[in-house]
């Protein structure tokens, strides 16, 4: 937490994919059609729950664990730093995550991709970063899936993140890729982030140093979360 | 020179998977005096229910305070303020919480009470942000200054929970003649 007062929260939505995107087929009847209406930040929203220590059984960061024996795939380690755009530590903020298996099949009874389901693997992970914002999960590299949203759709092999943050305003909730895979140039998913610079922040990359020598690859995933405007601004605390 | 953020990627429609555990839909224990069920749906631009999304929402208690550092000068509370709640397959939600007290606005004067709400479901890229205000206190509401500042009279409705039942009704509509009106925060 900040010392001294800081201002707003950055307004860097630009960042984000707009809702408004066509290629993506499930976002023409979810996708509002007014622009949002600009909303200056009150206390509600430079406060947010502080989801952290006490939320996590150490096991919950290893998502190859729990089950009768080990789940079928590749092994890998990802892992990285939460910072806010100045750089600081989002230290003791919940992250979660979910993905498919090896196979490309969610463990969810909506999927019904005909792909076989792994009674190892639940694909469910949860971390809260340490004091340096550090956090590390070892899961089973997920396998790419059909979807319907144009003939020969395919996702790209991602894992789902949530995180929290400090704030409101942080909140994030995306998705990580691993690098190099044929299938981003049809994906309108990962293609509706405008800047292709933002695109490639989705995108992990190989971490031999963080690797286990012949038991699991690495690949490092940074997340940086908005930060706030350096320039403080009078908030009188009254009612 | 500010570091490049991490863009946001839908939920997917299997978020129910990763999006569980203690933090659901009681922001407040059963029985607690002044309690209320805020009760909706998320409906699409078809006005078809989300089966697949999920709300958060964020708040003070009932004097306006947070559990944060950031609001430390208002007073301590052990106010949890966080709900979360997925979709049934009716599109259906609800949040037990109470009303929260009155916060200040960024430029002082107070805000009417109201409820920061992130929507989140398959086909939607980027979460939507909207705000629960509550029908029943006109004055407050009256006086607000983002109610005030909406450019269409009209739509200041959209964020009005209604008296019913167990507590308040409120419906979340994606698009459509009735979309609600959402924030850029
Ligand atoms: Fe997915």
């Amino acid at each position: 937490m900040a010392d001294r007062p800081l201002g707003e929260y950055r307004r860097d939505s630009h960042v984000d994919p707009p809702n408004d995107f066509p290629a993506y087929h499930g976002s023409q009847y979810r996708a509002p059609r007014l622009p949002p209406i600009l909303l200056p930040q009150s206390l509600t929203e430079l406060t947010g729950p502080l989801l952290g220590p006490g939320r996590v059984e150490p096991g919950d960061a290893d998502l190859t664990a729990g089950g009768r024996g080990a789940p079928i795939g590749e092994r890998v380690i990802v892992h990285g730093r939460v910072v806010d755009s100045d750089g600081r530590a989002v230290r003791d903020s919940l992250i979660e995550i979910w993905q498919a298996n090896a196979a490309g099949r969610y463990a969810h009874q909506v999927d019904d991709h005909d792909a076989p389901l792994d009674p190892n693997f639940r694909g469910i992970g949860r971390v809260v970063t340490g004091a340096d914002g550090r956090y590390r999960f070892l899961t089973i590299k997920p396998g790419a899936y059909p979807w319907r949203n144009h003939r020969n759709a395919w996702r790209p092999a991602h894992i789902h993140f949530s995180i929290f943050g400090d704030a409101f305003p942080q909140r994030l909730v995306t998705q990580m890729y691993f690098p190099g895979d044929p299938l981003f140039g049809q994906d309108p998913i990962f293609n509706s982030v405008p800047d292709p610079r933002g695109r490639e922040r989705l995108v992990s990359t190989l971490d031999l140093e963080a690797a286990i020598p012949e038991y699991s690859l690495a690949f490092r995933f940074d997340i940086v979360l908005r930060g706030r405007e350096a320039t403080p601004f009078e908030r009188e605390d009254h009612d | 020179m500010a570091l490049p953020r991490t863009p946001s990627q839908t939920v997917g429609p299997y978020l129910a998977l990763g999006i569980t555990g203690e933090d659901g839909p009681e922001v407040v224990p059963d029985g607690t005096p002044g309690s209320i069920w805020i009760r909706g749906r998320v409906l699409d631009g078809n006005g078809v229910p989300v089966p697949d999304g999920l709300i958060e929402t964020w708040q003070a208690d009932e004097n306006g305070r947070f559990a944060h550092p950031e609001a430390r000068a208002r007073g301590e509370t052990s106010f949890r303020g966080f709900g979360r709640c997925p979709t049934d397959p009716g599109g259906h939600f609800g949040i037990r919480t109470v009303k929260p007290g009155a916060v200040p606005a960024p430029v002082g004067g107070p805000q009417a009470p109201h409820i920061d709400v992130a929507v989140f479901a398959r086909g939607i890229l980027t979460r939507l942000v909207t705000r629960i205000y509550f029908a029943d206190e006109v004055e407050a509401n009256d006086a607000d200054p983002v109610l005030r500042s909406l450019p269409d009279a009209m739509r200041r409705r959209t964020l009005l929970a209604i008296r019913a039942g167990d507590g308040y009704a409120w419906d979340i509509h994606l698009q459509g003649p009735d979309e609600t009106v959402f924030f850029d925060v």
